[in-house]
């Protein structure tokens, strides 16, 4: 039995201009031990299919569809019973660590909380506990520095203490959403070289969501590459870098300038991001798509191809 | 420093439009409680010169407070600074009063991150980028500026029917496009860029970037293009000069520096920067940095660097290292730079 699995996942949204589609029928499925990646630009749905998942979507959103953790639909349960699971089975790390720590409490406080309800740890257990994982993730001096407070730490030692936070219960599953985008990127290779070590350690499962093609490359296994709410690529990750089939993956990975290739030419995706008001009939990213055709009117299927990559394009492989 | 007297300068050499030197900016911070009231000085940038030459395009590069964005805005004068000085065709800015200067600013112009925040929400597109026109310009006819501003989309990219469109209805990438127009109008000379790609989508990035390469070469602008992406920066870059803590570290060829630094930061730099190839794996990467960046409210002794810096020895934390020319040509604050080999190692190019 997969780990996660993702059966035609849709969010939406009420909003005063309509209803806007976020999320629109997406499927995968995460293995234990697996580093998945989930690629897309702002608006894609990438981080709204998370956290619908984990059920915490704003209140004027909805999620529709199954996503089964060890065969239970996440979906389908009460509050009471998603609190067991998350934290403790599915844990989740967000982009600003200064928003999502709680800048009142110590993080001995926040961390203490955690452990002891979650695994039933006297405070004294739990302490110790924290101060290990604090340790793990190469914070100095974890045993004084756990009495600080959120704002006594930098960024990229905030970032650490969130990921602490998120492997204290030793979950199955770690979300890290844009982990190091708001980092400077020399705390950015560290970061992200922790999150891949740690989880490679206790063979947790990951899924990172994330704009930049250049920190997947490094550390997931999978990826599934989203636009307007959808899948349009799914494979390993040699395969979607040195053979990407659909013309959007393709785009995005020429998009980025490159440090180690000399004087390349930069080809742009021409137009906008789309509007998830109005999107086009047919396949969403045929307005911008240098390749499209009449059968682009229509939208693609997601398709999966005999080596288990999965493409929503009417392109051929090779074409 | 970079400094050099300007008869030194040969008939047929190219002169700088541009030259900075020493240039510092100081900012007073309160500090301490109420009863124990403390006044420390922040030096944002330090001792800062470098020279730009037209049509050229000058990289700034260095993580959050290293003094970068700060550094751009007291060349434009919108900073007083502590001390330097700031000579644009030969004429220093800094001694300039208000008036004088702001005529000057008509020749150097500012882009900025946020393209939404930095454009007034309640003018329409065409008001945007005509109201440098009007400032500088009040006596103009009506027809002559609509005219100015359409053509001025139209260069940029931008459909010229959406002139009475507001800033809400274009998404980031058309806006830092409004943003690019209206910096131009005015005909200018120079344009500061302050991390004008970062907040927007890989996708829309690309777009811009290839924007300002092609405005640049068609009208031979000097550029001053400010990132703490390394990738993004040497792409657009003839030179770059990197930044730690308010000062210069190097200042050297865009490609030189990636292939060659001679700085250790440059090289953790170069190291951190995510390449999207697969085959590369970030678990084996070793930028040799270690810890973050120290507080610029107390920086450390010597070489501000050294803290974090693998070939640190006695010398780096008791002696300030100038910016230096090397035999190459090119410019670094190192001690050791003679010493060390920073070359970096490229793995296999895989076929691409």
């Amino acid at each position: 039995m997969p780990l996660l699995e993702v059966k035609n996942l849709e969010v939406s949204f009420d909003t005063p201009e309509g209803e806007i589609q976020a999320v629109r029928g997406i499927d995968f499925v995460l293995e234990p031990g697996e580093g998945l990646a989930i690629v897309g630009e702002s608006g894609s749905g990438k981080s709204q299919a998370m956290l619908a998942i984990l059920g915490l979507l704003a209140e004027n959103g909805t999620a529709r569809g199954e996503a089964l953790f060890q065969g239970e639909d996440l979906l389908a349960m009460s509050r009471q019973e998603l609190n067991r699971h998350r934290g403790r089975d599915i844990a989740m790390i967000f982009q600003d660590p200064m928003t999502s720590l709680n800048p009142y409490l110590n993080i001995e406080r926040q961390m203490v909380e955690v452990a002891m309800h979650h695994q039933g740890l006297s405070r004294r257990e739990a302490r110790d506990h924290a101060i290990a994982m604090l340790t793990a993730v190469r914070i100095p001096d974890a045993e004084q520095r756990i009495r600080q407070y959120p704002h006594e730490f930098s960024g990229g030692m905030r970032q650490r203490i969130m990921i602490a936070l998120g492997l204290l219960c030793e979950p199955e599953i770690l979300i890290a959403d844009e982990p190091t985008t708001a980092l400077d990127v020399t705390v950015q290779v560290q970061i992200a070289q922790l999150v891949a070590e740690v989880t490679a350690r206790s063979n947790m499962a990951s899924i990172l969501i994330t704009h930049d093609l250049g920190v997947v490359a490094g550390t997931s296994d999978k990826v599934l590459v989203m636009y307007a709410g959808q899948v349009v690529e799914y494979g390993t990750v040699a395969q979607i870098y040195n053979d990407p089939l659909h013309p959007y993956t393709r785009g995005l990975i020429e998009s980025v300038p490159r440090l180690d290739r000399r004087d390349h030419e930069l080809h742009a995706i021409p137009g906008n991001p789309p509007n998830l008001l109005s999107l086009p009939d047919g396949c969403s990213f045929r307005d911008r798509c240098t390749r499209a055709f009449d059968a682009c009117a229509d939208l693609p299927p997601l398709e999966t191809l005999p080596d288990g990559r999965q493409k929503r394009c009417f392109l051929e492989p090779g074409a | 420093m970079t400094d050099r007297p300007s008869q030194t300068y040969r008939e047929d050499e190219p002169r700088p439009v541009l030259r900075v030197q020493d240039l510092a900016v100081h900012f007073e911070i309160q500090s301490g409680g109420l009863l124990r009231p403390r006044v420390e000085t922040l030096k944002a940038v330090d001792g800062v010169s470098f020279e730009l030459y037209r049509g050229e395009t000058l990289g700034i590069v260095g993580e959050s407070g290293c003094g970068k964005s700060t550094l751009a805005r007291a060349v434009l004068g919108l900073i007083p600074p502590r001390r330097g000085r700031v000579l644009w065709l030969g004429e220093d800015l800094v001694s300039l009063d208000e008036k004088s200067l702001r005529k000057k600013r008509k020749e150097l112009q500012l882009i900025f991150q946020d393209p939404l925040a930095s454009l007034n929400p309640r003018l329409t597109v065409g008001e945007i980028i005509a109201e440098p026109l009007w400032t500088f310009f009040p006596k103009f006819a009506r027809v002559q500026v609509e005219e100015r501003v359409r053509g001025m989309m139209k260069m940029v990219g931008l459909l010229p029917n959406q002139i009475n469109r507001y800033p809400h209805e274009f998404s980031g990438g058309q806006c830092q496009r409004i943003g690019i127009a209206r910096a131009l109008v005015l005909n200018p000379r120079l344009i500061i860029c302050d991390e004008p790609v970062s907040a927007l989508d890989v996708s829309i990035q690309a777009q811009i970037i290839n924007l300002l390469k092609d405005l640049q070469r068609k009208l031979s602008l000097s550029l001053i293009f400010i990132a703490h992406d390394l990738a993004v920066v040497r792409h657009i870059s003839d030179r770059v000069m990197v930044m730690y803590l308010g000062r210069a570290v190097e200042v050297a060829g865009a490609s030189r520096i990636y292939d060659r630094p001679r700085h250790p930061y440059t090289s953790a730099l170069v190291k951190s920067v995510p390449i999207p190839d697969p085959s590369l794996n970030l678990r084996d990467r070793d930028t040799g940095l270690v810890g973050d960046m120290p507080s610029p409210l107390n920086p450390p002794s010597g070489c501000v660097f050294h803290t974090r810096c693998p070939y640190a020895v006695k010398r780096c934390t008791l002696e300030v290292p100038p910016l230096r020319r090397l035999a190459e040509g090119d410019w670094v604050a190192c001690h050791r730079a003679e010493e060390l080999d920073l070359t970096i190692v490229k793995d296999d190019p895989v076929a691409v």
